[in-house]
Parts: structure tokens; C-alpha cells; sequence
């Protein structure tokens, strides 16, 4: 029998969907609203730095981004395949989606490290 | 002078038209009828051309479903005074070819049983003449998932079903699930081959409406998930230990 | 059934509006835009802290920006709308058992929860 990819994206995609679940809140809370909005006063450079410094803290936030853009590009896929009928167009849909999230999660490599 | 209530009842009739009409009863409103009761009056009463299927009238048989006002229910359980004033749209179960009036043509889902092998499996079948024992907790596990009565409402109220008829859809993989928990059974594998490619479970996205709409609780939208986690254990397995789960 | 004429209902494109529970998973399933919003511009915030103190700050200054901050609010009913309905279905495929017992699925949707708040406090608490 043909090995199913789909396994394996759908299991990106629950890693990316608990991640975002647990951390996004808290740092969009904090980060894009409450400080451009002056509700708090942004953290330090050294204290972000520093932060980015530790390797597993950076570990962390490299796959918090890279599984939450999985999270998006198989619930993205579907959504589009289902909510405007277009599975038809599933290969594209699919290169295009995994592809986005495999550009990003390459791209915080070369940023993060 | 009696309370009425008008019904909106979808009509079928290939040999007058090829388009489905609707056609409006008024009917006689007692507290105490459920829909399929509205339903034998208008048959015996004023039109007795009108088709649907029933047998039990008390939420066993599953051959009762319709769409009511828009969601999938067994006409047989529910109450004509859940819709008051009414007037109350009735047509066929959703996702389905229309045979005549109410009454869907249910083969597809009937394929679709078959493909799971809701049977026990075993190779010691007919071997051995004994009782193969189970305990309560045993049964416990599967049995909310042996509740089902292949009613398909879920398959009605399933977008994805709708969408991509391949889809095995909610009532066969929960009696996937229901034999695969079985303590007796020895067939999981052979199941979990034939599901685990992408029209099985890997379709599903979760959108619940099978397990609200279910009038036995058997929660098809929980099976399902229950198994992708496992067959993507499984994936990731045979990926990092190709020899050791080959059987 | 061979040879019987039956007659096929077809979907419209629209069919999600047409129940609230098939609307309400469109909505859940549109949180996933939120997601990779913000995850992309915490890819932005981290590069411009790996460049130095002057482009943190000139990113930090650039979120001001009234587009911005409409897009992340509406990107902050997005995500809480994720995460609660993420927490709420996560017992559904999960099924823990405790020796005969199964947990019951509010005490697994319970301890995501308190996941939620320990992340979210050590987070505030090591940045602020
Ligand atoms: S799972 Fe529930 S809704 Fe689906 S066919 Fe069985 S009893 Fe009916
Ligand atoms: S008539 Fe049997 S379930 Fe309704």
C-alpha cells in the first residue's frame, strides 16, 4: 500500500496546534498589544537578548514559530479545500501550504542562529 | 376550535418531475406527536402518496431519520412542540440521492460498513470450541462506540461526507474503533491498513457535528480522533523502526 | 442501486452559513490565520532583537502603528478562540486511563488549562 503523508502533517499539525494554543496568547498580549498600546513598558534589549541567548529558550521559540506555521498550513489547506470546494486543487493547495511553512521555519533558522 | 401547524414536506417524484417541489400540510397540533406521527397523518389522512421510511417508532430500528428544519434527527424522537408555530421543513437526509419524497438511498454508506470489517477477527477462529471471556472494564471500553444504529444521521449532518463522498465518514470508523478495542479481537491491524490512508480518517477535520447529532452518544467525532493519534504513533514508528512492527 | 433514478442534492459554496455548528467550525477552523500571523511576526521580532538593540527598538516603535494594532486585537479574538476550543476538544483524542478508570475528559481539559496559566505567568514573569 502507498505510505499516506497525511500522518505525518496531521501530526505537525496537533504538535503546532497545542504550541500555539499554550504560548501565542501571552506573547501577543504582551508584545503587539499591551506594549504599542503603552499599557506596559516594553522589556529591556537586555532582557529579550539574554533570553534569545539561552539555546533551549531559543529552541523553544524556533518551534513554537515553525509548528504553529504547520498548525496553519494543514488547517489552512483544508479550510480552503472545504469551505470554497476546492479539493480538487489539493496538490497545490498542499505544496503551497507545507512550502510556506517550511520557508518560515527555514527563515527562523538563518534568523535565530 | 383546534390548533393547526403546517408542515413543509420535500417531494421527490421521478416519474412526474425531475425537480423536487415542496408541499405544505396543515395539519392537526397535539402536544404529544412527534414528527413521524405528523407524518402517518398525513399519509392516512391527506396524502397517501407521501414516502418515508419508519419501522420502530421508538429510536431503535435508525430508519427514521430526516432532516428537520435543517438538522438530522430521528422523526420518531422528536417532538412536533420543539417547532411550535411552526411551520416545520422536513426533507431528506443530507448528503444522500433521493430515491422518492423522504426516502434516500443509503448504498454508499452500506459499502462503506463493509470496508471496516465490523466483525471480530481471529485466527483461532473455529479452532477451539470456548467462550472467549471479557471483563466489565473490558467491555467498558467499546461499548458506548457499540451503541450505534447505523440511523446516519452523522453521515448527514458531515460536511466532509458531503464534500468528498470517498470519506469512510463517522458511523463506520466508530464501529472500526468499536471492534478494535474489543478485548477479543485480533483485527485491529488488518483495520488500521484499510483506514489509515487518506480518504479513512485522515479526511475528518473535526468539525463534531456527527457526535451532537448522534441520538445514541456514540461519539463517532471522539473515535476518529482517538484514531489518528494512534495512526500517526503508529507512522512515526514504522519510520524510525521499520523492522520491528511488521507482523 | 444500479439503474435507479435518484435525485443528487448539491453543496453550495455557502453551505457553512447555513448551520451554526458547521459556522462555528469554519470560525475555529479560520483561527489558524491568527496563528501564523502572529507566529510570523514573532519570526520578525526575534530577528530584529539578533540585530541589535537600535532595530529592536525600531521594531518595537513600528507596532504602534494603528493597522497593526486592529490586525493583532482582531488576531487576539483569533487566538483565544483557538486555544479555548483547542483545550475544550483535546480530551476528545486523548484517553487517559488511571489503572480501570478513565479520566474523565473535564480533568484533562482542566490540567490544559493550568498548563495555560503556568506558561503564560512564567512568560510575564521573565519578561516584565
Ligand atoms: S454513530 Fe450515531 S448518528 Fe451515526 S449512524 Fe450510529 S447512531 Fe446514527
Ligand atoms: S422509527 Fe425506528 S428509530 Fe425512528
Amino acid at each position: 500500500m502507498k505510505r499516506s503523508f497525511e500522518p505525518f502533517w496531521w501530526s505537525l499539525f496537533g504538535a503546532g496546534g497545542a504550541l500555539s494554543a499554550l504560548f501565542l496568547p501571552i506573547l501577543l498580549l504582551i508584545f503587539f498589544i499591551a506594549i504599542p498600546l503603552d499599557l506596559i513598558r516594553s522589556p529591556s534589549f537586555e532582557t529579550v537578548s539574554e533570553i534569545l541567548e539561552m539555546w533551549w529558550l531559543k529552541l523553544i521559540l524556533t518551534g513554537v514559530i515553525s509548528l504553529s506555521m504547520f498548525h496553519w498550513a494543514h488547517r489552512f489547506r483544508f479550510t480552503l479545500e472545504e469551505g470554497l470546494q476546492l479539493h480538487r486543487w489539493d496538490r497545490i493547495i498542499a505544496v503551497i501550504c507545507y512550502g510556506t511553512a517550511i520557508i518560515t521555519t527555514l527563515l527562523s533558522l538563518i534568523f535565530l542562529y | 376550535m383546534k390548533d393547526l401547524i403546517t408542515l413543509n414536506v420535500f417531494r421527490y417524484q421521478p416519474e412526474k418531475s425531475k425537480e423536487p417541489t415542496y408541499q405544505e400540510y396543515e395539519i392537526p397540533y397535539h402536544k404529544d406527536w412527534v414528527i413521524l406521527d405528523a407524518l402517518n397523518y398525513i399519509k392516512d389522512q391527506i396524502d397517501g402518496s407521501l414516502t418515508y421510511r419508519w419501522s420502530c417508532r421508538m429510536g431503535v430500528c435508525g430508519s427514521c431519520g430526516m432532516m428537520v428544519n435543517g438538522k438530522p434527527v430521528l422523526t420518531c424522537a422528536t417532538f412536533l412542540e420543539s417547532y411550535t408555530p411552526g411551520p416545520i421543513r422536513i426533507e431528506p437526509l443530507e448528503n444522500f440521492p433521493v430515491i422518492r419524497d423522504l426516502v434516500i438511498d443509503m448504498s454508499d454508506f452500506l459499502e462503506k460498513l463493509k470496508k471496516v470489517k465490523p466483525w471480530i477477527i481471529r485466527k483461532d477462529v473455529g479452532s477451539e470450541d470456548r467462550e472467549y471471556l471479557q471483563t466489565p472494564s473490558q467491555l467498558a471500553d467499546y461499548k458506548q462506540y457499540s451503541m450505534c444504529i447505523n440511523c446516519m444521521l452523522c453521515y448527514a449532518a458531515c460536511p466532509v461526507y458531503g464534500l468528498e463522498p470517498e470519506f469512510i465518514g463517522p458511523a463506520a470508523l466508530a464501529l472500526a474503533q468499536r471492534y478494535n478495542m474489543d478485548s477479543r479481537d485480533e483485527g485491529k491491524n488488518q483495520r488500521m491498513k484499510a483506514l489509515s490512508h487518506d480518504t479513512g480518517i485522515w479526511q475528518c477535520t473535526f468539525v463534531g457535528d456527527c457526535s451532537a447529532v448522534c441520538p445514541k452518544n456514540v461519539d463517532p467525532a471522539g473515535a476518529i480522533q482517538r484514531y489518528k493519534v494512534e495512526g500517526a504513533s503508529n507512522w512515526w514508528k514504522t519510520l524510525l523502526l521499520p523492522y520491528a512492527s511488521k507482523d | 442501486m444500479e439503474g435507479l433514478q435518484t435525485y443528487k442534492r448539491k453543496i453550495g459554496i455557502f453551505w457553512w452559513t447555513k448551520r451554526l455548528s458547521h459556522f462555528r467550525f469554519i470560525s475555529r477552523e479560520l483561527t489558524s490565520i491568527a496563528v501564523a500571523f502572529i507566529a510570523i511576526e514573532l519570526l520578525l521580532l526575534s530577528k530584529a532583537i539578533m540585530n541589535g538593540e537600535e532595530s529592536y527598538q525600531a521594531f518595537v516603535q513600528s507596532l504602534t502603528h494603528p493597522i497593526l494594532i486592529i490586525l493583532n486585537l482582531i488576531a487576539l479574538g483569533g487566538i483565544l478562540y483557538h486555544s479555548i476550543t483547542w483545550f475544550n476538544l483535546a480530551p476528545k483524542a486523548m484517553v487517559i486511563k488511571l489503572g480501570e478508570n478513565k479520566v474523565p475528559g473535564f480533568l484533562i481539559a482542566l490540567g490544559n488549562y493550568l498548563g495555560w496559566i503556568v506558561i503564560s505567568a512564567i512568560i510575564v514573569w521573565s519578561l516584565l
